[in-house]
């Protein structure tokens, strides 16, 4: 008989509909990753009860890990669906558990609403303020370590799983999380970006907005491109100490 | 500039509308914001996901730091011969003139690009070229570009409206995006003015009609029309087809660019950047077509480097399309590709080297890409070479735009010609268009004719937007209700398809017929069946079974829609393949290997025609096109620009054949 994998998936009609689960047996093939076992699932979606159902709607893009789109907690665990690879996932005769990120609402199964997260982009004015696309000449020489601590923080790909991850995310705190500090931390180093750097720090020193981090490095360890999440949360709060102490100097 | 006056109507903003978030809708949506026009911006998917985040190598530049005597008029004609002269030639002028500018734009928006020791903006090599020209920021550019425009169209979702006095108008702001909304069809008036667009909500189902004083296109290519490649999921055309059914001309349809270095994969082929080569990677196979060490203890004079032996002058650096055939040559026909002990034959794969290159040097410039190897194959590409085979990647062809000349050969400034289809009002931009790329484009051109033709594109509809008598909010609601009408009436009958055909499964039928035979080498016997495949696939597309008639974030409704449109470009492409019997480029026909100017340098405009009993649609091609813009009468035919260089023979065999200036210089410099 052909190799099959086992997949788990929790499904939702919406944001205020109950959620169920089910479990369908797809083709296993070498290399295969979670995005294609679910691709499989709607060439044939019947459950492994028989049932007839509607396909699994899950969000997906790119499929190389760059976009973030396709972000989902699976095996327990949040991550990029694409890059799971199932024969990692324990292989063969094994079931992949698949669920919707929980800390944003259900749009349907697997699709979640993450506009909270570009909203909050917009809070922390997480953007250099140009004076225009016009010619200008070149922008402001940088040494090769500034663009080397930089470049691994602009990586971010506003995926949500290290505000997934991080146990201070909830409904009684006002944390932000560390995807849009780690932004504040990116344009506050930039040569041009430094002349704002105090209206995004103020942005932040608000209720919990910043201080809400409880230093479990969930965020770190969850992190698909390996940003120094929590580094990047010190800086910023050094950085927001200052600003609460000499700010007014300033002004 | 648009008039301030022009702001308001009827106590409504006067907007335009974009469709799409990539590189190109984001820098037309801030070239229209800087001129004062407000614009509303849909996208598929949020705007930072699009398909430019895919982009690795780098954007080119001729800003010439490295003292090699690079200039935009090599840049130009590099670009033109890579594209075996079937572009018009002052775009490209137009695009390599403002690319150092374009860069430079970028470094001030805050993207990371490598350094050089003193500071300043690092380039390597690509493709098609033997200069220094493309700056890149590690090996995820596309994705650092993105971020920054994206950046900056945030800042406009949060900046007001002004009326005609320059005061604030309270909740209207410059920019108001609409993600996660697909685009179902154009709002034409009675006149064929394009006037707005009709779009779905995908989370809940929603229909809605939008007016716009002008559109643009900026929906990029139509790759998943062979399944699997490079592209991202939502790159299916389906904008792009559904404007050409509604009149839009498409050119040069039939131009597919094949990546020649990808990863083989069962849901996607993953591209391993260009620019892996451009910093030393080699492309081999075991010159014993049986070998069965694993690469690495392969030793080096057992291997054959057949791109550097065939082509001495760029090497492993020949532009895409000859690179992609060599390798294609290799596996397929000579059956040379590695050995793999465990299946006893040779896979369809080469091998792709870095192994010899200093670590430090390739994490610091290539470890976005060495680690998308990683992860999906398992394997360690520090250590191991690399095993690939090409890939579908880029759309060349795309809806026709228009451009006016300049005096000087390049493109008039602010002209509402500037990216204008032939549909008054319509315009597109980014790999939606034709433009830039002839018949192959050369590597870390794609970022570049993306960024500029949105630089082209703001400021032209922002011209043809003062030029219009009448706004779309002056246009009586029932053109709007209409259209909407009829793009639900449309979805209904796809929510009640019950047939016989899983639309997942057609798809996979059509991409494999269009992955076989209208990609590296066509045949016209194997074309000519494969528009018979399309025909009985579009037929049974009739017969399709929808899978789920929910009301919200319905995928199937959307994909059943979506292959509809995927099979009329699929005709627009394998019939374009089949009428133009020569070789060019990307097109490939070993039954007629040579380019053929007399007959064939011309640009192939597709129009469509409503199909019979048996198919939806017919394509019918022109050799000449009237349209209207901005009031003025415009004729064009299907002759290519080539005032500014001429065609010659396309070679890769001895270096600085690309460019007749390059080599002046190069024979100076001795």
């Amino acid at each position: 008989m052909a190799k099959t994998v086992r997949l788990k998936i929790k499904r939702s009609e919406g944001p205020n509909s109950g959620s169920r689960w089910e479990e369908f047996d797809v083709p296993w093939h070498p290399r295969m990753n979670v995005i294609s076992a679910l691709m499989e699932i709607r060439r044939n979606p019947v459950t492994t009860s028989g049932a007839k159902v509607a396909p699994v709607a899950w969000e997906s893009s790119c499929l190389e890990e760059v976009c973030g789109a396709c972000t989902m907690v699976i095996n327990g665990r949040v991550r990029q669906a694409c890059s799971a690879l199932v024969d990692r996932l324990g292989g063969e005769g094994q079931t992949v558990t698949v669920e919707p990120m929980t800390k944003f609402p259900v749009v349907r199964d697997l699709v979640v609403d993450r506009s909270r997260m570009f909203d909050d982009l917009k809070k922390v004015k997480a953007w250099i303020k140009l004076d225009g696309s016009h010619e200008l000449g070149p922008g402001p020489r940088q040494s090769q370590e500034v663009q080397e601590e930089a470049y691994p923080l602009s990586r971010c790909m506003t995926c949500g799983c290290c505000l997934e991850a991080c146990p201070q995310i909830n409904d009684s705190s006002s944390f932000i999380g560390a995807a849009a500090i780690n932004q504040v931390r990116l344009f506050n180093l930039h040569p041009s970006g430094k002349m704002n750097a105090g209206e995004r720090l103020e942005a932040l020193m608000v209720d919990d907005v910043l201080t809400g981090c409880g230093k479990a490095q969930n965020c770190v360890v969850v992190c698909p491109k390996e940003i120094p999440l929590v580094d990047s949360i010190a800086v910023v709060q050094r950085q927001a100490t200052k600003q609460l102490l000499f700010g007014w100097l300033l002004k | 500039m648009a008039k301030k006056s022009s702001s308001e109507a009827k106590g409504k903003i006067r907007r335009v509308i974009v469709v799409g978030g990539g590189l190109a809708g984001l820098t037309t949506t801030m070239k229209l914001c800087e001129a004062g026009v407000a614009v509303d911006l849909f996208s598929l998917v949020p705007v930072k996901r699009s398909h430019s985040v895919c982009a690795q190598g780098g954007i080119n530049a001729s800003v010439n730091t490295k003292g090699e005597g690079d200039s935009p008029q090599i840049h130009l004609e590099e670009t033109v011969y890579g594209g075996d002269f079937l572009a018009n030639q002052p775009p490209v002028k137009g695009m390599a003139d403002a690319a150092p500018g374009i860069v430079f734009m970028l470094d001030r928006m805050g993207v990371p690009f490598n350094r050089t020791g003193e500071g300043l903006l690092d380039f390597r090599r690509f493709g098609g070229s033997l200069f220094h020209r493309t700056a890149f920021a590690g090996a995820t550019t596309g994705q650092q570009l993105l971020y920054a425009l994206d950046e900056q169209v945030r800042r406009y979702e949060t900046i007001d409206v002004e009326d005609d006095k320059g005061t604030s108008i309270p909740g209207e702001k410059m920019v108001r995006k609409f993600e996660f909304w697909d685009f179902l069809s154009l709002v034409l008036d009675e006149t064929g003015r394009c006037r707005g667009i009709v779009a779905q909500d995908m989370k809940s189902m929603r229909v809605e009609s939008f007016p716009g004083d002008a559109v643009a296109l900026a929906t990029g290519g139509c790759g998943i029309i062979f399944g699997r490649s490079t592209n991202s999921l939502i790159c299916t055309g389906t904008a792009t087809s559904t404007a050409y059914q509604q009149g839009a001309c498409y050119a040069n349809g039939e131009f597919i660019q094949v990546h020649p270095t990808a990863i083989p994969g069962a849901d996607k082929l993953r591209l391993i950047s260009e620019s892996v080569r451009g910093e030393g990677g080699r492309v081999w196979v075991p010159r014993d077509a049986k070998e069965k060490r694993p690469g690495r203890d392969v030793p080096e004079s057992e291997r054959e480097y057949f791109l550097e032996e065939t082509y001495p002058g760029y090497g492993n650096l020949v532009p895409r399309d000859i690179a992609s055939r060599a390798l294609f040559k290799k596996c397929f026909h000579e059956g040379r590709g590695v050995y793999n002990t465990k299946t006893q034959k040779n896979e369809l794969e080469v091998y792709l080297d870095v192994t010899h290159l200093p670590k430090d040097q390739l994490k610091k410039k290539l470890a976005g890409v060495l680690e998308i190897y990683e992860k999906f194959v398992g394997e360690d590409p520090y250590e191991n070479p690399m095993r690939v085979f090409p890939s579908v990647h880029y759309t060349m062809g795309g809806l026709w735009v228009d451009f006016e000349r300049s005096a000087d050969g390049s493109l008039v400034k602010g002209s509402p010609r500037n990216q204008a289809t032939n549909i008054p009002g319509l315009y597109a931009v980014g790999e939606s268009d034709y433009q830039y790329h002839g018949a192959n484009r050369l590597g870390a051109n794609s970022l570049l004719s993306c960024i500029y033709g949105g630089m082209v594109c703001g400021p032209a509809m922002a011209s043809y937007v003062e030029s219009l008598q009448k706004g779309s909010l002056e246009m009586p609601r029932s053109l709007f209700d209409k259209a909407r009408k009829r793009d639900e009436d449309k979805l209904e009958k796809i929510l009640g398809m019950d047939g016989s055909e899983n639309p997942f499964k057609l798809h996979d039928e059509l991409s494999e017929v269009m992955l076989r035979d209208v990609t590296i080498e066509r045949k016209n016997g194997a074309l000519a069946k494969v528009l018979e495949t399309i025909d009985d696939i579009e037929t049974r597309l009739r017969d399709v079974n929808v899978l789920d008639d929910a009301k919200r974030s319905n995928q199937s409704a959307q994909f059943v829609r979506h292959l509809g449109n995927m099979i009329v470009l699929a005709r627009v492409i394998a019939r374009g393949a089949l009428a133009r019997n020569e070789s060019r480029g990307a097109h490939f026909k070993p039954e007629f290997p040579e380019r053929n100017d007399a007959e064939f340098q011309r640009t192939t405009l597709a129009l469509h025609r409503a199909g019979g009993e048996k198919t939806n649609s017919q394509v019918e091609y022109v050799r000449e096109l009237d349209y209207e813009c901005a009031g003025q009468p415009v004729h064009v035919t299907d002759a290519v620009d080539v005032s500014l260089v001429k065609p010659r023979p396309r070679k890769y065999d001895t270096a600085g054949a690309a460019s007749v200036q390059a080599a002046a210089g190069a024979g100076a410099a001795k």
